[in-house]
């Protein structure tokens, strides 16, 4: 293994349909046209000296250090700012050039330490390159006169040195080593789009500022790395580099945060992770990344983190380590005795959205051919399950329908009930760079989202409807589109059902459908939803993003279709730059049910009552299948409660913390006399379970994750699992222990198992992987190499359907106890229930989860900023901070789910969407008054937290 | 013009400029001119109001405001006198001059006297050097400044 070097072209690649030719040192190099001289000549394998260029940003042309020459042209141009051109001669070295470059590098070189030896890039140092590059032999200026690098000169302080800023926990800002090249200023303004640093003064004076001169925390950076990535020298510094030094191997993996599914370089020393960097190649993020992939992965290696198989007779006793061979005997045990005593669908499963493809396979294979029945359900029943039923329902496949890269061909964008700032960064990099080159963007939110404005980014409309009218705005948008006759009639007549379209045409065009009626429920002017609609009808390619917002509503799988409706009419599937497509929260989630992981679903979406499907699996696991579909994780918790469901698997998945009314899960838990948490930590469910099977991180083994583009990225093993077994050998290992024959040595075996059953997933294996860096499902013999957008020559189940979606008002309603409606989401520096990310330092960002309320609500009840208030809704009561701002509309609080202590489950209610149970996260009525302290439920939570999580010391036979 | 001005009186004065320019392209050097024009300098927290209105990173107008040294931080005296330390006026004494106003002002560069009268400030060619060493006296170009013309400036400025 060896250190994966990328290739930095200088300057971003061009795309066009004519060429060039030129001559550079004597070699014909032919390019797209606008290809840079420097792009040209490094595709030639001639690399010209370059000091503020690099590929992922535009060219600058202000190091003078890759000047060239140019037959027929005067002086000496840049090759980073120079477009090639046809017959163009070039010469990139001859004295001339090698004595002007030597100049510009010895001034560089004047004022930058010469600590080489002791400089954390050393080894990885542009400027160090570079003057090796040039022969730099000497430096004739000395240091007597001004400079930026010595602390202390002529004995007195030196006004131009400045400290280095340590504020972020990952990486320094050392100015003496600056070159004021601007590659972070670019990078953090082009790739990352957030303009939070800038070059300060002029001249001699000039300085890389974070915002207003202020240190990197406070300033607007939001640590995505992009900068550190760029810059060329030791100024901006992992600051894990500076602890371990320079990695010696590398491995190309994929993040195991969000559903963006970022490839990065996870770069080593020995074991040790030295930092993790993102991939070039990766076609997801093209070479960028969030706080949590680059910098987010301390958990993995966090004194939290269990690693020996515990178990407990009692959940009130404390924890007992054990051997691995006792704990899966035990569990083996226990769960066959209660099948015995209980029935055989007395027990089941959750497979993990955080696991890998293979791992949920085998663990709804265990549960449909081990245990014998189909209760086995994961995470995406409380986040997506409406996307798999809505898609399904309406185009046949329940994916989104195009790829990252379609961004860059669209012209509208309508993003509901997502906010990709927070939620899914590296997509919202790609997002705003498209709109700042001009596409527009609709924004339905009850939320003022950081999209909707933020430096360099307007959305044409915003839309801030009140929680739950979803289906009425999304309808009224319909209605527009149809009575001023903007749909697309070609576009439907051929592709979709005619006559169901004249049926939802007529519905949707109905006067109670119109925005003037729908703003009486909704709140969103009626005019501003007219806009809306005329912009996304009219606008060009128009691409439709959503997230959780849509689906966790007791009307999910409905609004769903209402998105599918709105991209139908509009003739918006079928082609780059257009599309319905859902974030998913998750790297895994859409892999979790591609692989089926639904009680009534096998792999692939097909239906446990699907003889055919069924039958695949029977005859190669040799076993008879359930046709009935088994219980769904609110169900299971159910027949807990009335004694019926025994006994639980639950892989990589914090249902306590997750899931909807908290008290309701609890009282499930602790009324099953099984629950076996397979985890990296002792999580909130493991309050409750009976044994804990220690998990492996996304580093510690082999296999896939599919992300929302449906694209199958490999998680490569960088390390050996601390815990002894990758998560895939603990499921086999446990299968084994009930009995079955299960003798995979590799998840690469898995993958042909589901390839050999699954027919969207039959052309991928390990080794096609392996060539094609990923590949996007279905891939198959029509689609060898995957298939980025769908529908492209009409819909997978034929005729595209549309659906009507009448709007049904939630059964959680607003009333004078609980005047306020509450809704949840994310923040950028935290992942979901925090387990992993509260275990590292991007805590500085957020540390708590506050209540956010409109200045008119906060002084209703007399609340201030940061105070600690009451909230109460139907189902339980918290208290947590909060925070006053504009940016919920009055009458809406809002607040994350991040921290265990919150406990925001415990207010949400039971209702969910009709279709799927995914719970309704995103409505709740609530009260908010000002409070003293921890509620009482925080109070005994807490205390019986403590309890459950005692663990007795090991004996050790020394002593 | 008062020096201690509210956070909402600035928010309105500098709000009141941002609007005036808005149709402008390119307007934020227009409006950092017109609020040093308002308050004699430009207050930091009147980036933040700036960046907020046109959209801009609190970096981005850092950046700009810091690049023009005429662009000034705190407010200075009520003249300021700026003497041209370029080629052309250095060999025609220009130095000399210079020191001869720090000595007499009791001040460095970029600092105000004590009662507030001058601010003296270096510039890099005024576009007067056939009539070398020159200077500004506010809006007021001075050609062959020795240092009885610039006493006389001095106490001008004073009276």
């Amino acid at each position: 293994m060896s250190l994966v070097t990328e290739i930095d072209y200088g300057t971003p690649a061009v795309t066009s349909d004519k060429t060039v030719t030129l001559n550079i040192d004597g070699f014909d190099v032919t390019v797209p046209e606008g290809t840079s001289v420097m792009r040209a000549s490094m595709e030639a394998g001639i690399q010209i000296p370059k000091l503020c260029a690099t590929d992922m940003v535009d060219a600058f042309g202000s190091c003078r250090l890759c000047l060239v020459e140019i037959e027929g042209r005067r002086g000496t141009p840049s090759s980073c700012t120079t477009p090639a051109a046809d017959g163009m001669v070039v010469r990139t070295q001859n004295d001339r050039l090698k004595k002007l470059r030597r100049g510009v590098m010895e001034l560089y070189i004047s004022d930058h330490p010469l600590d080489c030896l002791t400089c954390a890039a050393n080894g990885d140092c542009e400027l160090q390159d570079m003057a090796g590059a040039v022969g730099l032999r000497d430096v004739r200026y000395g240091y007597e006169g001004e400079n930026h690098v010595k602390s202390r000169q002529n004995g007195e302080e030196n006004p131009r040195y400045m400290l280095k800023d340590e504020s972020n926990p990952y990486f320094t800002y050392d100015p003496s080593k600056c070159i004021v090249c601007s590659r972070c200023v670019r990078a953090c303004e082009e790739v990352q789009g957030t303009f939070a640093l800038t070059i300060e003064g002029r001249g001699f004076e000039s300085r890389v500022s974070p915002g207003m001169h202020e240190d990197f925390l406070s300033s607007e950076c939001v640590s995505c790395g992009a900068c550190v990535q760029a810059c060329p020298t030791a100024t901006l510094q992992e600051k894990s580099v500076i602890e371990i030094g320079q990695p010696e191997h590398s491995v190309v993996t994929t993040c195991a945060y969000c559903g963006v599914g970022c490839s990065f370089k996870a770069e080593m020393r020995g074991d040790e992770l030295v930092r993790m960097v993102p991939y070039k190649d990766g076609k997801a993020n093209r070479g960028h990344s969030c706080v949590k992939g680059r910098f987010a992965y301390g958990y993995a290696s966090h004194k939290d983190r269990i690693l020996n198989p515990m178990i407990r007779e009692n959940i009130n006793d404390p924890w007992r380590e054990v051997s691995w061979e006792e704990a899966l005997s035990y569990t083996a045990n226990k769960f066959r005795s209660l099948q015995e005593q209980y029935g055989k669908d007395s027990i089941g499963g959750i497979t993990s959205s955080r696991c890998t493809n293979e791992e949920t396979f085998l663990v709804q294979k265990l549960i449909r051919a081990g245990f014998g029945n189909n209760n086995v359900d994961t995470c995406a029943r409380v986040c997506h399950s409406p996307t798999g039923y809505g898609l399904k329902t309406t185009f046949g496949t329940s994916a989104g329908t195009q790829d990252f890269d379609s961004v860059e061909h669209t012209d509208v964008v309508i993003l509901i009930g997502a906010n990709p700032t927070d939620g899914h960064p590296v997509f919202a990099s790609r997002l705003k760079k498209r709109l700042r080159a001009g596409a527009q963007l609709i924004v339905i939110d009850p939320r003022r989202i950081d999209l909707v404005r933020s430096p360099h980014i307007q959305a044409a409309a915003h839309l801030p409807l009140r929680p739950g009218s979803n289906v009425a705005v999304l309808t009224a948008l319909a209605h527009v589109i149809v009575t001023e006759s903007l749909f697309d009639e070609a576009f439907i007549r051929e592709k979709c059902d005619w006559s169901e379209f004249e049926d939802w045409a007529t519905f949707v065009a109905d006067a109670k459908n119109s925005p003037e009626e729908i703003e009486k429920i909704s709140g969103v002017p009626a005019d501003e939803m007219r806009k809306a609609a005329r912009i996304f009808a009219t606008g060009g390619n128009g691409a439709i993003y959503y997230g959780l917002g849509v689906t966790e509503h007791s009307q999910g799988s409905t609004t769903v279709m209402a998105i599918a409706n709105l991209a139908m009419a509009t003739g918006n599937i079928g082609r780059p730059g257009v599309g319905v497509n859902p974030l998913r929260g998750q790297n895994n989630v859409q892999g979790s049910c591609d692989m089926g992981s639904f009680p009534h679903e096998l792999p692939g979406y097909r239906h446990i009552s699907d003889d055919g499907a069924r039958d695949i699996f029977e005859k190669l696991w040799s076993v008879k299948l359930n046709d009935e579909p088994g219980l769904r994780i609110p169900n299971m918790l159910d027949a807990a409660v009335d004694g019926t469901f025994r006994g639980i698997y639950i892989q990589g998945e914090d249902i306590l913390q997750s899931d909807p009314d908290t008290k309701h899960v609890a009282a499930g838990l602790a009324a099953m006399e099984c629950v076996v948490v397979h985890d990296l930590f002792l999580n909130e469910t493991a309050n409750y379970a009976h044994v804990f099977l220690p998990g492996s991180t996304f580093l510690e083994k082999d296999g896939t994750f599919t992300n929302a583009e449906r694209r199958i990225n490999r998680v490569r093993k960088v390390m050996a699992p601390k815990n002894g077994y990758a998560d895939w050998e603990v499921t086999q290992n446990l299968a084994r222990a009930m009995g079955l024959n299960w003798n995979y040595t590799h998840p690469s075996q898995v993958m042909d198992e589901i390839a050999a059953t699954t027919p969207s997933f039959a052309g991928v294996n390990y080794d096609l992987l392996e060539r094609e860096g990923s590949i996007q499902w279905p891939c198959n013999e029509k689609a060898p190499l995957g298939t980025p957008v769908m529908h492209i020559d009409g819909f997978v189940r034929g005729k595209g359907k549309f659906v009507v979606t009448e709007y049904v008002a939630t059964d959680e309603k607003t009333g004078p106890r609980f005047p306020l409606l509450l809704t949840t989401g994310r923040i950028l520096s935290q992942y979901n229930v925090g387990a992993q990310t509260r275990r590292t330092q991007n805590s500085v960002w957020h540390e708590e989860d506050l209540l956010e309320i409109h200045p008119h609500d906060a002084e209703q009840r007399g609340i201030r900023d940061g105070d600690w208030i009451r909230l109460v809704s139907r189902s339980g009561e918290t208290t947590l901070r909060t925070k006053i701002t504009d940016r919920v509309s009055p009458g809406v609080v809002y607040t994350t789910f991040h921290h265990p202590g919150t406990q925001a489950n415990v207010i949400t209610t039971d209702f969910t969407d009709w279709a799927t149970n995914c719970p309704e996260y995103k409505v709740t009525a609530v009260q908010v008054s000002s409070s003293n302290g921890p509620s009482e439920w925080q109070v005994e939570y807490d205390e019986q937290a403590k309890q459950a999580r005692r663990i007795l010391p090991t004996i050790n036979a020394a002593e | 013009m008062s020096l201690s001005v509210t956070t909402e009186e600035m928010s309105v004065r500098v709000g009141a400029i941002v609007d005036a320019c808005a149709e402008l392209e390119g307007p934020l050097l227009p409006i950092l001119h017109d609020v040093q024009k308002e308050f004699g300098f430009v207050p930091q927290p009147a980036l933040q109001i700036i960046a907020g209105r046109l959209n801009l990173s609190r970096a981005e107008v850092h950046g700009v405001a810091s690049f023009y040294h005429d662009f000034r931080e705190k407010h200075p005296g009520r003249h300021v006198l700026k003497i041209c330390r370029a080629e052309a006026c250095q060999s025609m004494g220009a130095d000399r001059v210079a020191d001869h106003a720090r000595r007499t002002l009791n001040v460095d560069w970029h600092e105000t006297t004590n009662d507030d009268a001058i601010t003296l400030e270096p510039v890099y060619c005024l576009g007067l050097c056939a009539c070398a060493p020159a200077a500004l006296m506010d809006d007021k170009l001075v050609g062959r400044v020795d240092e009885d013309r610039l006493d006389t400036l001095i106490a001008e400025a004073r009276s």
